[in-house]
């Protein structure tokens, strides 16, 4: 089986769907290590990549006024127990230019695998990048991973980010993302994340809402079990009139886990607004006994509750 | 049939005695509403009888079908037959209306239960358990679930609060599907016009029923507001 074949059987029995790398209208691009193992371009997409001793540089381009149907699937992974991926990334959206990217993150079997993803991102004036990264983590918890972004969006534009690491241990997790917003530009920063046994989960997230009438929202949510721990900390910066933020931080924290919630909010202009909230503890009591009065047992009704912040 | 009994039950918070005595019993198909001052312990006794967490019966026993339910856990009694909408329904993030009315059942049909409580299957089935919906659209919600679940005996507490006068016929009919479905209702309500299709009716007051029997008879007992002057102590009009 080639190294290929094998990357996207584990991405198949994670739930992905095979065909993107057969159908010519899907945009992919795939790389174990530091080989590139598969590309798929489609009109208005450009992608210019090589590989490093321990990873990939890529560049990719959205060109102007180009809207991309269908997702572009970027496959990254580490087959092996031990590893190291170093991926950076030039993403430059071209005004009027619109994508959704996902990013699926492949370790089965990590049990020494440091993966490391240092992203430069420029959205211009009315475009649209919707970013998706999914993580597919195996039993050992033996991995490191650190996603670092700075995201820079242009007048109307939109930067919508998605990160999802609920499948498999987490093993130690760095967020780092900045976004500086332009006028009238929109952010939306999501993550999601699922710790337990000894997992560190550490997530900085920091939107600067610089152009008037920028707006934006930071919503992490984590569950953690066992002895896992957490930090959270999201920034949102108020720069300009008629800027509005939001960090909204849920945490539920079972067994020995301990979780932390630091919401930093910081307005420069008398006309920003900028809100937070943020609930850490066990799982809502009154949330549970609601659903054991529908017959769940206490197992049952926390892995509702649980799986549905995740969701 | 007896459905449930409630026998001498004593429950007490730190000092505070909340039931002194209390004693009720429900048939199989009756719907039993109960009134009371704010503060009497309606939404208590609720609780006892789900098995709420530190709500057990100081003394005194619970009895369902016969069987004393007292050490039973919530999930435990739900699969007895027992239900509860709560005043105040939580809010769920990530589920979806759909999965709510399915938690336990997964074959019904819930378009049928939120059309008997007034909301249309299109609209409402894809929306979020979340606070994106409003107080009174969650409510009904709850009502749907409780029918779906086709208890033996469903607790409602205060199904009126946060829906507006004009869709209390709406809970009307919920009450009167659960009871035709076999179930009994136990109903706690201020609205005179929902506690009247009750069967029978109980006034709380001092930690104990002071008054059972017709519902028309109890609501003339209540309106006529002696609790009003109730000192707590001794009371006076038992």
């Amino acid at each position: 089986m080639s190294e290929l074949e094998e990357l996207m059987k584990v991405f198949g029995e994670a739930g992905g769907d095979n065909s993107i790398l057969v159908r010519e209208d899907i945009a992919h691009f795939a790389a174990s290590g530091n080989k590139i193992l598969s590309t798929r371009v489609t009109q208005g997409l450009e992608i210019k990549a090589e590989e490093t001793a321990t990873g990939i540089d890529a560049r990719v381009r959205v060109q102007e006024g180009t809207i991309i149907k269908n997702p572009v699937h970027l496959c990254f992974g580490i087959l092996h127990k031990k590893g190291l991926q170093e991926i950076r990334m030039d993403i430059k959206f071209e005004t009027g230019a619109s994508a959704h990217f996902i990013a699926h993150c492949i370790f089965p079997k990590a049990q020494k695998v440091k993966h490391i993803m240092d992203a430069v991102v420029e959205i211009g004036e009315n475009a649209q990048m919707t970013y998706s990264e999914v993580h597919y983590h195996g039993p050992y918890g033996g991995i490191e991973v650190i996603p670092k972004a700075v995201v820079k969006v242009g007048k109307n534009g939109r930067y919508l980010a998605d990160f999802s690491l609920i499948t498999g241990r987490v093993g130690k997790l760095g967020i780092d993302y900045t976004v500086k917003a332009g006028e009238n530009a929109v952010i939306e920063l999501i993550a999601r994340v699922f710790g337990h046994g000894d997992d560190k989960i550490r997530i900085k997230e920091k939107v600067m809402l610089d152009g008037e009438n920028s707006k934006g929202l930071i919503k992490t949510r984590v569950a953690l079990e066992e002895r896992a721990q957490a930090e959270v900390t999201g920034i949102t910066e108020g720069n300009a009139a008629g800027a509005r933020g939001h960090v909204d931080c849920m945490e539920i924290v079972k067994d020995s886990a301990v979780a932390k919630a630091i919401p930093i909010v910081n307005v420069t202009h008398p006309l920003a607004k900028v809100t937070h909230e943020a609930a850490i503890g066990s799982v809502d009591k009154r949330q549970l006994e609601t659903l054991m009065a529908h017959g769940l047992t206490p197992e049952e009704a926390v892995d509702v509750i649980v799986k549905g912040i995740l969701k | 049939m007896l459905l449930l009994e409630i026998k001498d039950i004593t429950y007490r918070v730190k000092e505070k005695e909340i039931f002194s005595g209390l004693s009720l019993a429900i048939e199989s198909d009756e719907v039993h509403a109960i009134l009371g001052k704010n503060g009497t312990g309606k939404s208590t006794l609720a609780y006892l009888v789900m098995g709420c967490e530190s709500y057990i019966p100081t003394s005194g026993v619970i009895l369902f079908e016969g069987k004393i339910i007292n050490d039973l856990k919530i999930h435990e009694r739900a699969q007895l037959g027992i239900t509860l909408a709560w005043q105040e329904p939580v809010r769920l993030e990530g589920i979806s209306v759909r999965d709510y009315l399915t938690l336990k059942k997964k074959e019904i049909d819930p378009s049928l239960y939120l059309e008997m409580v007034g909301l249309s299957p299109e609209l409402y089935l894809t929306r979020m358990m979340d606070k994106s919906l409003s107080g009174g659209e969650r409510k009904r919600i709850e009502l749907a679930s409780i029918v779906a679940l086709e208890p033996k005996l469903a607790i409602l507490d205060e199904p009126d609060s946060g829906i507006d006068m004009l869709s209390i016929q709406d809970i009307i009919n919920v009450i009167n599907v659960l009871k035709k479905n076999g179930a009994a209702v136990l109903l706690i309500t201020h609205r005179e016009e929902i506690g009247k299709i009750a069967d029978r009716a109980s006034q709380i007051c001092n930690g104990k029923i002071i008054c059972s029997g017709d519902p028309e008879m109890v609501a003339q007992y209540y309106k006529s507001r002696k609790c009003e002057v109730c000192i707590a102590g001794v009371c006076a009009y038992v």
